[in-house]
């Protein structure tokens, strides 16, 4: 099998998010800010919001990471910026469903679909689901 | 010349298959270590003919069970070249001995302003118990660093050593950087001061002669899993004095002399820290695993280690972009190996080495101050034991090389 199953889980999409994240850095007026710790390998990551009229005006992630955690969490502020915490609540729940392997309606997800190979590697779902757990714990503080 | 220990291999059944479609290397071995068909064997024979409790009833049964577990204790007392049986206690690993020498030995001994002294690169299980103690008694925790290439610093370690210590806690193989810490200098200099002695030897004790008397340390912890025995088994080895001093942190069956309705009295060491139904099957597997490890030869499995490590060192630096930690005089060094490849995560080298057969370990390794002092977040992790090779030493270099062609650009 060799590396050819790698395709699977790097596709060249996820990739060019790894290596060029979307929104990296940090907001000098961030409202709400979470920072979670995989605890396999200990590395941090931290998820910056501004909402606005009850959706996500401004998202930044910082920290570093795997080849998956960062691709997921340059995925993450594409996706959940103008949603609702309402939305974004949901998107977290699909999208930890669908990397643990269920069939879910990936429509919600928009990029971050192609994350679905990561249910093949079950020791990688945490590198995935660490940047959307901190989206939803950030809509959920209280200013 | 060492013994040659290729024809070993072949008592380790997990070994004969395909991981991912490819045969399996199995360089995963500080985690825990596979085990010999003698293992296996010993553990299903003795839930086919000899499984009873031990220590009590009368019948045949206990009475088979009970001699191959005390049996086993004399087994590990020589082993190890401790003075008898009675200073060997069986424990769930080496994390539940370093928690009862903490909390039953040294907490009634420490007071505030005392010091306990343990190095930087110790695993998590010698230096939480610690943390615990030193919150508990008000005395200070104290860190030995290291030398540039990741060995304790005996400078350090003499200049840390005063009036003030009381507990010197020290591993005698790093899990992370593989260097091997000269115990018996370091023991000489603490009983200098008069402070007592305890060694992490989780990652010696599989890898190399030990000899505890010796070595003069007051206290010793290893785990059965790592030598290939079963999980769950582990020993905490005390002078007879200390051990009369240290208390036990369970209560109940086994450990008791007489019940009366308000106290009781306990059995004699090493049987007081015993509570409760033990891990019969683990201490027999114990016992089965020693005899096979003397008869391979623990000069021979330290030798062939040192050799798998001079071969592979040379091998992964010359590779552009891997950097190696730890000592580099291979003579210091057991047959663990951290490194990193630039700009590639540990945990995306390791989920492309698996996609190869090849099981290493990434992350932290339990050492996070460690892991702090040298500047990274985490390490790919390779350890050697007597059934590798040096042929799946070069199908890992190749897989190596493989990954990062896989990652070129790098990802971070």
């Amino acid at each position: 099998m060799g590396l050819s199953k790698l395709d699977n889980l790097y596709r060249q999409v996820i990739l060019e998010h790894a290596t060029h994240p979307h929104h990296h850095g940090s907001l000098d007026d961030s409202e709400k800010t979470i920072e979670l710790r995989n605890p396999t390998c200990g590395d941090v990551l931290k998820v910056e919001l501004i909402m606005a009229n009850d959706k996500v005006q401004k998202v930044a992630f910082s920290g570093t990471g795997c080849t998956i955690s960062q691709a997921s969490a340059s995925m993450m502020t594409d996706e959940i910026i103008g949603k609702s915490k309402e939305e974004i609540e949901e998107m977290v729940t699909i999208f930890s469903e669908m990397v643990m392997g269920q069939e879910i309606d990936d429509d919600l997800l928009g990029e971050a679909a192609i994350l679905e190979g990561v249910a093949q590697f079950p020791a990688r779902i945490k590198c995935a689901t660490l940047a959307w757990k901190a989206a939803y714990q950030a809509v959920n503080l209280e200013n | 010349m060492a013994k040659n220990l290729k024809k070993y291999r072949a008592d380790f059944p997990i070994l004969k298959q395909l991981v991912n479609d490819e045969p399996l290397i199995y360089f995963d071995n500080a985690a825990t270590v596979q085990k010999p068909q003698v293992v296996i064997d010993t553990i299903s024979h003795y839930y086919e003919h000899d499984n009873a409790n031990v220590h009590r009833g009368v019948h045949t049964l206990a009475e088979r069970a009970t001699e191959q577990f005390e049996a086993t204790r004399q087994l590990v007392a020589d082993f190890i070249h401790s003075k008898s049986a009675d200073e060997i206690l069986f424990t769930k690993g080496t994390t539940e001995s370093l928690n009862l020498v903490a909390q039953g030995f040294a907490q009634n001994r420490l007071k505030p302003g005392d010091e306990i002294l343990i190095s930087i690169m110790e695993h998590h299980s010698n230096l939480v118990p610690w943390q615990q103690v030193a919150q508990k008694t008000g005395a200070k925790l104290v860190y030995v660093g290291l030398t540039d290439d990741g060995r304790l610093d005996i400078n350090d370690a003499r200049q840390k050593m005063t009036g003030k210590t009381k507990i010197v806690s020290l591993t005698q193989i790093s899990n992370v950087l593989g260097s091997i810490t000269p115990i018996k200098e370091l023991t000489r200099m603490a009983h200098h001061i008069g402070a007592i002695v305890i060694c992490d030897g989780a990652q010696s004790v599989p890898n190399m002669p030990i000899d505890v008397r010796d070595l003069d340390v007051d206290f010793f912890a290893f785990s059965g899993h790592k030598m290939g025995a079963a999980t769950g088994i582990g020993v905490l080895y005390g002078k007879n004095t200390y051990l009369n001093d240290m208390q036990p942190l369970e209560f109940g069956g086994e450990m008791i002399d007489f019940v009366e309705e308000q106290r009781s009295t306990f059995k004699e060491v090493p049987w007081k820290f015993e509570a409760g139904t033990p891990n019969i099957e683990g201490v027999i597997s114990l016992g089965a695993t020693i005899n096979y490890l003397k008869e391979v030869g623990m000069v021979n499995i330290h030798a062939h280690e040192q050799v798998l490590v001079a071969d592979l060192i040379p091998m992964l630096k010359a590779i552009p972009g891997v950097v190696v930690y730890g000592p580099t005089d291979i003579e210091q060094r057991s047959g663990v190996i951290s490194f990193n490849l630039v700009n590639l995560h540990p945990h995306d080298v390791a989920t492309a080495l698996d996609m190869q057969g090849i099981a290493v370990r990434a992350g932290h390794h339990c050492a996070q101050p460690l892991m702090k002092r040298m500047g990274v977040s985490s390490t790919v992790r390779i350890s050697l034991y007597l059934y590798n090779t040096l042929e799946e030493n070069q199908k890992f270099i190749e897989a190596l090389i493989a990954t990062k062609e896989f990652f070129k650009n790098g990802t971070i």
